[in-house]
């Protein structure tokens, strides 16, 4: 009988971890080297707006009641310490330093990276990457850098679009809620907010979007197998997308700090 | 006197984890002749053309076109530009019209200008006996039968000097097999091409084949003339060809 020995099985997922990491690395540095050489404008259009135009609503209402939330959640804490006068300035820079992006991110590894990794996953169940490759057109230009330039370029408006909406959440509770003088509570949002705060939500965002494109599309590259297989690529991406955009986010506060 | 050889597979062995699928596999496909491939499922008859196609890289041995070596997993090797290849799922993208699958290569990698790249499509359609109506329909609209031929106008569509067919009757009815047989039959004695298909439908082999090759175990089992492999004294060949199992 085998027994069950701990040390074993924590080597075993070790060394998965590691080589996930590098095959990550390798299929990250071979869509880099991608980017040079045919481009191909009509994807990467189509990919701005599935990726960007398409996920403004869902974007949009995650945002505009994680403001709101956000706002009757610092009232209380606020409360206690005789500092509500604060709600308007610690919304707007939560939201556009750190909530912004985060929860844009989040839902776009939800919406993008899955259908992503399921498109491009029935591609190679159904020999479509294979056909790309014998017409001579290199799959990771046609198929992943599109996508994943598409992510890079659209993760900021969608955020940028987010810090409004997530801002203006939080004055609509602000104001109807908690009586806020609604001038007062837009000048306190503004004069909180530095140039910087701004910028360093959208370089995240930029970060983010790169991540979870490219989760979508290493996920759906490596799929094996039939309908299982693709639904199996579909849910790690959406996890290990959502797993790097949280240590992203963390490295890069620590950096932007 | 023989043709040149067109494809060469020298010695190749690939393995999968601890499975080697072709071992030491050694076949050559003549110019303008119609290699058929043979052999049982998991023989490694998908893998051979794979490796010739650059999909899949040999762990040994070499696969030459023209006698050059095939550059694995590099679409710009110029050997692909000579090459056309029907999949056995027909590997159409369903987010094209089917003009636009039968003409991908002509508008992404021959930069053609759409209006000309459609009339070649519709010649294409009209040489597998589609009709031109069928070019703006999507893949979802097709039947597998048609979906076999458009797939076919595409890999015929850039006038190839090889072509490669996967399984082309699976999955099909014996009369739309039969159609799909007569028009590989005609597309490569038109274009005068070096043909290699593989196949578990001996009604298709005979059809097409001038070649037959048997693969087992990764290697080949068995290599001659159409003639030759009706009356073959190898038991485990003529157990293949008729369809009967090796013990009777």
């Amino acid at each position: 009988m085998t027994i069950f020995n701990p040390f074993r099985a924590l080597g075993r997922g070790v060394l998965s971890l590691l080589r996930s990491i590098g095959a990550i690395a390798i299929f990250a540095g071979l869509t880099v080297r991608a980017v040079i050489g045919p481009f191909f404008a009509g994807q990467f259009v189509q990919q701005l707006v599935r990726i960007g135009f398409l996920s403004l609503p869902v974007v949009g209402l995650t945002a505009l009641f994680t403001g709101a939330a956000l706002a009757l959640n610092i009232y209380v804490g606020g409360e206690r310490f005789n500092a509500e006068s604060f709600v308007p300035n610690i919304v707007a820079l939560g939201i556009v330093r750190e909530l912004g992006p985060v929860i844009a991110a989040l839902m776009l590894a939800g919406r993008v990276s899955s259908g992503i990794a399921a498109e491009i996953g029935a591609m190679r169940a159904t020999e479509q990457i294979d056909a790309l490759h014998t017409l001579t057109i290199d799959p990771m230009r046609y198929l992943v850098v599109p996508r994943v330039l598409a992510g890079i370029v659209v993760l900021p408006m969608l955020v940028l679009v987010a810090d409004v909406i997530g801002v203006f959440g939080g004055f609509l509770v602000g104001v109807t809620t908690l009586e806020f003088d609604p001038t007062v509570y837009v000048r306190n949002s503004a004069d909180i907010l530095e140039r910087w705060d701004v910028v360093s939500g959208l370089i995240k965002a930029a970060v983010f979007g790169f991540l979870l494109t490219l989760m979508g599309c290493y996920h759906g590259y490596r799929a094996q197998g039939g309908a299982q297989g693709v639904g199996r690529a579909a849910t790690h991406a959406v996890v290990s997308a959502a797993m790097l955009i949280f240590a992203a986010n963390f490295i890069l506060t620590s950096l932007f700090v | 006197m023989a043709a040149p050889v067109k494809i060469a597979w020298k010695n190749v062995t690939k393995r999968f984890g601890s499975k080697t699928v072709l071992d030491g596999l050694s076949l050559d496909a003549h110019e303008g002749k119609s290699l058929v491939i043979i052999g049982g499922s998991g023989t490694g008859k998908s893998v051979t053309i794979k490796t010739a196609l650059g999909l899949i890289a040999p762990d040994k041995g070499v696969v030459e076109i023209d006698g050059r070596a095939v550059r694995p997993e590099d679409p710009s090797d110029p050997g692909l530009d000579q090459i056309g290849m029907l999949f056995q799922s027909g590997a159409l993208f369903d987010s094209l019209t089917i003009w636009e699958n039968i003409a991908f290569k002509l508008l992404k990698a021959g930069r053609m200008k759409r209006p000309e790249a459609r009339a070649r499509a519709i010649e294409a359609l009209e040489q597998v006996d589609l009709e031109p109506d069928v070019a703006n329909r999507a893949t979802r609209e097709l039947s597998g039968g048609m979906l076999k031929r458009a797939s076919l106008a595409r890999a015929i569509v850039t006038k190839p000097a090889i072509l490669f067919f996967d399984e082309p009757t699976t999955g099909l009815d014996p009369v739309t097999a039969d159609v799909i047989n007569r028009l590989i039959l005609r597309q490569v004695k038109s274009l005068g091409a070096t043909a290699v298909t593989i196949t578990h439908d001996m009604a298709s082999m005979r059809m097409i084949a001038d070649e037959v090759a048997m693969i087992e175990h990764g290697k080949i089992r068995w290599r001659g003339g159409l003639d030759g492999i009706e009356d073959c004294a190898d038991p485990a060949v003529c157990a293949f060809v008729h369809g009967r199992s090796a013990d009777e």
